[in-house]
């Protein structure tokens, strides 16, 4: 059966090669903080069933870890290097077209295994956990591409890992970011932060009129987006202060209308806020833009719009 | 109700306001919660270690990075934009339009790792993007260049976001329903997924506007206005 464990032991071994790779340049904080990140990904399962059978030392251990992640981050130096311009005119002009199938497997590959792999079985047994096949597929399909690459290419295997590891470290630590941030909403969730915002919330709006609990909401919404990075955690918290006590059993909106739009809305300040790193921040590196807000400020305007014309639905619609 | 943990809120706000290192920014948040909270050093290490380690299905992407490494050492972006500019009447609009209609009609039927900033938006469209604006005869300097480039990266996000909460399976729907029946309301998902329809078609008409507008501004601040009236002129 193939495990979702498999492909991030491999994204483990990928990781310790480029810490390696690091560690033979003698940049040792870079070497040391995909070292960490390794280490999280290569023993992950051990520690959560460490935890599971409440020995709590693995995870502890990998907590000290990740402030050590932040301090390295503060303290690493990025350098950036890359190939000429006229050697990759050059090879493009070789390769014409071709070098699009590998571009195109990992996509392709993604969709194909996806709508596949649910519906094998090996003697019996699911090939894959239905819940994980996405993730399964999305590592498969970037070995495939790696695969295709190199054979399109006809590079050694070994540049693969180079270049993907000139990458990473242009990534550097915003690489990293989107789980860290995860793993605040899970510290945030843990010590009742969605709580107090709740209950702030429910002192400042009048209860009696339902447009003000209804904008009250919409703007909960965004806001508490903005704060945790993530609509989904911010979903349950307004639903629980406003939504379900307000909107739906005093003012009798209709719940499903109100989830959709009320989730939609949560959207529009997904579009606003660096803390959705890997939506907002992840790209503006990977674009080596300088404004890592750029992607942001190309998209405010979007965000707002939507947000107002998403009000008005929810007032024209819920209320029937 | 115990407040102190929003120290962890001023922590983000501050650190990212002040631009210092992300990273570090989020994890001192984290602790500073976890304290104001009253929880003890061992309790906190233990959830930060379990947290970090039950979110690394994010980090994922960089699986892709080997393949796209290696295309790009071998020209991928440079054969991109050669593609896009071959065809001389492809505007940027017409380009990012297309690629946000495209990009949430997938998400709609479920196909949302299809693209992405990684897998697509970095190797291909933006790099296509700039041919586009090329084309419309826009010269593109560095400030240009990387409005064209947000810009691609904030269609693709649209249409992401925009398209997926109509697909029934996807984890939003799922997330609703969930809610409600823990509080006794019983619903459908389809019903939820399809109050995401007029929202995503807001969504598509507001953002197209808005990328036809940056594409007029750009013709305004870096088009070679003598030569678009001369083709204006010729055709």
């Amino acid at each position: 059966m193939l495990r979702l464990e498999y492909v991030y032991w491999l994204m483990g071994i990928w990781l310790a090669l480029c810490a390696i790779y690091n560690l033979r340049e003698r940049r040792w904080s870079m070497a040391a903080f995909w070292a960490v990140v390794g280490g999280a990904f290569l023993f992950g399962d051990a520690i959560k069933a460490a935890s599971a059978a409440h020995s709590r030392w693995p995870a502890q251990l990998m907590g000290i870890g990740v402030i050590a992640l932040g301090l390295l981050a503060a303290s690493g130096t990025m350098q950036k290097q890359g190939s000429t311009e006229s050697e990759r005119r050059d090879a493009a002009e070789r390769l014409g077209n071709k070098l699009f199938l590998p571009a195109l497997t990992i996509p392709f590959a993604t969709i194909a295994l996806v709508l596949v792999l649910p519906h094998l079985s090996l003697g019996g047994v699911a090939l894959v956990d239905p819940t994980q096949a996405t993730l399964v597929s999305l590592g498969l399909a970037c070995v495939l591409a790696a695969i295709v690459a190199v054979y399109t290419t006809r590079a050694p295997a070994s540049q693969a890992f180079a270049e993907g590891r000139r990458l990473l470290d242009t990534l550097g630590c915003v690489a990293l970011l989107p789980m860290v941030l995860a793993t605040l909403g899970g510290v945030f969730a843990a010590t009742g932060v969605g709580d107090a915002v709740a209950s702030i919330v429910g002192m400042l709006i009048p209860v009696d009129s339902r447009i003000a609990c209804l904008v009250a909401f919409a703007l909960g919404m965004v806001l508490f987006t903005m704060i945790m990075g993530n609509a989904f955690a911010a979903f349950p918290v307004m639903m629980a202060g406003i939504g379900l006590p307000l909107l739906v059993h005093k003012h009798g909106a209709a719940p499903a209308v109100l989830g959709s739009l009320g989730m939609l809305t949560g959207y529009c300040g997904t579009l606003l806020t660096p803390m959705a790193a890997n939506f907002n921040i992840v790209p503006a590196v990977l674009l080596e833009l300088r404004d890592q807000y750029g992607v942001i400020r190309a998209q405010w305007p979007t965000a707002l719009a939507l947000l107002v014309v998403n009000v008005i639905l929810m007032a024209v619609l819920i209320f029937r | 109700m115990n407040y102190w943990p929003l120290i962890g809120v001023a922590v983000v706000i501050v650190g990212f306001a002040l631009k210092r290192n992300p990273v570090l920014v989020v994890i001192a948040a984290g602790v500073a919660s976890g304290l104001a909270a009253g929880m003890s050093i061992g309790d906190l290490l233990a959830l930060i270690g379990d947290s970090f380690v039950s979110n690394r299905a994010l980090l994922l992407f960089v699986l892709t990075l080997p393949a796209i490494g290696l295309l790009e050492r071998y020209g991928l972006r440079e054969r991109a934009q050669a593609w896009i500019g071959s065809f001389r009447k492809l505007s940027l609009a017409r380009l990012l339009i297309s690629y946000l209609g495209a990009r949430q009609v997938l998400s709609m039927l479920g196909m949302i790792d299809l693209a992405g900033h990684a897998q697509t938006v970095r190797p291909l469209v933006a790099p296509m993007s700039e041919a586009a604006a090329r084309n419309d005869g826009i010269v593109l300097d560095d400030d240009a260049r990387e409005r064209v480039y947000a810009l691609a990266a904030a269609t693709d996000n649209v249409g992401r976001f925009f398209g997926e909460d109509v697909f029934l399976a996807f984890g939003a729907v799922l997330l609703i329903q969930g809610f409600y029946a823990r509080n006794g309301i019983q619903l459908d998902p389809l019903s939820i997924a399809l109050w995401a329809l007029p929202t995503a078609i807001a969504a598509f008409v507001i953002h197209a506007v808005r990328i036809w507008g940056v594409q007029r501004s750009l013709e305004r601040a870096h088009g070679k206005t003598s030569s678009s009236e001369a083709t204006d002129a010729a055709s």
